[in-house]
């Protein structure tokens, strides 16, 4: 039994290497989308496009508009007369910040000592709105600290700031782990319930169980190639990510391998289910890619934070696997943390793969009657 | 024009003759569009603080009291530890660590100056800066405050001040579901539009029922007409059911008209369409369009602006961003919806979709095969 078992997976070794340009997707698909996505995305806000109104046009306003251009996070594109135009630079996107300067800007600053400046913002995206106000901000707070520094004010706090993990605050160490994750969630859940589905369809699994094989074991000579697969597809990934992303691997790679295996396998089981409970590739490749793309990002936290989603939603973020094998990865990968503060995660994951892989077995069973 | 108007019958007549797969494309995006952008909430906020306070002071617990009433930070935890602090930051309990140290009190009002320190867990480096740069707004006024009860009045008020007002446009209150259901909306249509109509070719490529259609007298452009035009459709419908969904659980009323919603929707999907339909061109088994089409969703969803602004990308990122279509059918969206952009303002972004629908669909054509092997 044993070996007639090796010899199924064998054969759907060939199954899956014969078809040469399916096997060529699946292993460069993960180059690329590493590639692409841990170079491009950031959600660092820089050179925001910014117009300013100068009714002033003296020295302060002057001084504080090169400031805004010289910072990294603006770019100063144009001024205008007055702020009447602003509806429809917005309306256009052309600029995402208006700074506008009163009249006598300087002279209120030194003989008032006050004076104001409006920023209005296009939070048509509230995220960005929120970062460059707050940005914009601290740059008319600093200016003002040097000139209260120049007067030496008494009583002062000073701050001293650490951003641990990541003093460079580079965008790849948080969306690297976070795109992996997604990438063998996906690729996991697809490949397996569409190779089966795919048997169905064609009616060849009519032939495999008729065989005098235990179900079990037909289904995971059938899942056991794409767990081979999606390993090799996760070394792949860290190796890019370490050489050629720069995102190290702080915490130990055996474990992180064996997480990864575990994640895996979470998602073959979930391809399983999938696949008894489709008939064609269709709605197997429709569930697996619409249904669980979106899900997948959005609960995964490495976008959007749990803690802000509404409590209905906090608690089924708790079934969806990229959670945890995200937490994992960010632990390994960029804390570089041990088993001891991933082992709640472990657990899930495990516990979650064998519901799975029992209720897909069970289901299984129902459907061959 | 006849033998059209017969193949899109039969194109409908197959699309309802399944009824999973049509419950499914028409289900699946209105369930999603129902719950996601009630999870799609980035805003900085709930900012975990712990705060190690070495001083004990009524100072530093004035500072306390004054972070943990801010709308950003909540106070989770008073480690007396660096170790305790740590470990808290490792489990992902707190984001950021504010050391108060011995004597901050005393340093403060003796010698006129004290250090306080912030560790932040930077992982998510812009949730870091940000939620540095709110406590230092908050310590800046805590400061002021300090000041202005120590120093005499008339001379407090020879210290400039510049006093910045913010308005915040088309969504003063920060609300999320308005900048992301137009945004998850176009997502949806395109995935499941391009995504259909490339597996609706393919299986018929795979079941054999497409060298019937072969063997026709029908030309390749009609036949491809024949598919674009009902799933087309079917990508009205979807939106229509999405402007529903916004309008009736978001309570969210475009402030441009259903016109120009319409127009741009009517004209994205020709080009939308046009993917499903190259790429069928290219398959020749559903398992292939399964491979090609996560890299092409993958490559929708991530860079299209939905969450991260293609401005943050570096250049050649957004020159290749300028490939996707999805990026201008959300920018469009959002631009009608929350802006109340006309036709006139996105013209720029009208052109590539009128180019990306003939380009695509010239292209399926040309690549179409009518004999097959």
């Amino acid at each position: 039994m044993k070996s007639s078992f090796i010899a199924m997976v064998i054969k759907e070794f060939k199954h899956v290497i014969r078809d040469g340009r399916s096997l060529f997707f699946l292993l460069a698909q993960p180059v690329m989308m590493i590639l692409l996505f841990g170079f491009a995305l950031s959600n660092e806000v820089k050179e925001s496009k910014v117009i300013i109104v100068d009714h002033a046009h003296d020295l302060a306003s002057k001084g504080l508009i090169q400031r805004i251009d010289q910072n990294r996070y603006f770019h100063v594109i144009g001024s205008l007369s007055n702020e009447s135009e602003a509806k429809e630079i917005f309306e256009q996107g052309r600029a995402s910040l208006i700074i506008v300067f009163p009249e006598n800007f300087s002279d209120d600053l030194k003989h008032q000592y006050k004076s104001s400046v409006q920023l209005i913002a296009d939070a048509h995206d509230p995220n960005t709105a929120a970062i460059i106000t707050t940005y914009a901000s601290a740059v008319f707070r600093d200016f003002q600290n040097e000139q209260l520094g120049l007067l030496k004010m008494p009583y002062e706090i000073k701050v001293e700031t650490r951003m641990l993990y990541n003093p460079q605050l580079i965008s790849a160490y948080n969306f690297v782990p976070g795109v992996m994750t997604l990438i063998l969630m996906i690729l996991g859940a697809m490949m397996t319930s569409v190779a089966i589905v795919r048997e169905k369809e064609l009616g060849t699994m009519e032939v495999l169980l008729a065989s005098p094989m235990h179900p079990l074991q037909i289904v995971l000579s059938k899942a056991i190639p794409y767990l081979v697969l999606a390993f090799i597809t996760v070394i792949i990934i860290l190796v890019l990510s370490v050489f050629v992303l720069h995102v190290p691997i702080r915490g130990s790679l055996l474990l992180l391998l064996a997480e990864s295996l575990l994640f895996i396998s979470t998602t073959l089981a979930l391809g399983l289910l999938i696949s008894t409970i489709t008939e064609q590739q269709q709605v197997a490749m429709f569930i697996s890619l619409v249904g669980l793309m979106l899900p997948s990002l959005i609960f995964s936290g490495f976008m959007f934070p749990i803690e802000n989603m509404p409590l209905v939603l906090q608690i089924i973020s708790n079934v969806i696997p990229t959670k945890w094998y995200y937490n994992i990865v960010r632990a390994i990968m960029v804390k570089g943390l041990g088993f001891m503060s991933i082992w709640k995660e472990t657990v899930i994951l495990l516990g979650m793969t064998l519901v799975l892989l029992t209720v897909a077995i069970k289901k299984f069973k129902v459907h061959l009657s | 024009m006849k033998k059209l108007w017969i193949l899109i019958r039969k194109e409908f007549a197959q699309i309802f003759r399944q009824p999973t797969i049509l419950r499914m494309i028409i289900m699946m995006p209105i369930l999603q569009l129902i719950l996601i952008p009630l999870a799609a909430d980035y805003e900085v906020k709930n900012i975990n603080l712990q705060v190690m306070d070495f001083d004990h002071s009524t100072y530093s617990v004035d500072l306390i009291q004054k972070l943990s009433a801010s709308p950003y930070f909540q106070l989770v935890g008073l480690p007396d530890h660096p170790s305790d602090a740590m470990t808290q930051i490792e489990l992902n309990k707190a984001d950021l660590t504010l050391t108060i140290p011995l004597h901050f009190e005393k340093d403060l009002i003796r010698e006129n100056k004290s250090t306080l320190s912030i560790e932040a867990d930077a992982v998510n480096g812009q949730k870091a800066s940000l939620g540095v740069a709110y406590a230092m707004q908050i310590i800046g006024d805590y400061n002021r405050e300090v000041r202005e009860k120590w120093l005499q009045l008339p001379r407090l008020n020879e210290f400039p001040q510049i006093e910045v007002r913010s308005s915040l446009w088309y969504n003063p209150f920060i609300k999320y579901p308005l900048f992301m259901v137009p945004g998850i909306l176009a997502l949806l249509v395109t995935m499941v539009g391009g995504l259909m109509s490339a597996l609706n070719i393919v299986s018929e490529k795979e079941i054999g029922t497409i060298e019937q259609l072969n063997v026709s007298p029908i030309k390749k452009y009609q036949f491809l007409l024949g598919k674009l035009v009902p799933f087309w459709v079917l990508g009205l419908v979807s939106i229509t059911l999405g402007l529903l969904v916004a309008r009736f659980i978001y309570g969210i009323i475009p402030l441009g008209s259903y016109f120009t919603i319409y127009f741009f929707s009517a004209i994205y999907l020709i080009g939308a369409l046009g993917v499903g339909l190259l790429l069928s061109t290219f398959a020749d088994t559903q398992m292939q369009v399964t491979l090609i089409s996560f890299f092409i969703i993958m490559f929708f969803v991530l860079m299209g602006g939905l969450y991260t602004p293609i401005e943050s990308m570096p250049g050649w990122a957004q020159n290749l961003a300028a490939f996707n279509p999805v990026s201008y059918f959300i920018r469009v969206l959002r631009f009608i919806v929350i802006k109340g952009s006309g036709i006139k303002d996105l013209l720029p972004d009208l052109k590539a979709m009128i180019i990306f629908g003939i380009v695509l669909n010239v292209l399926a054509v040309l690549n179409y095969r009518k004999r097959s092997g």
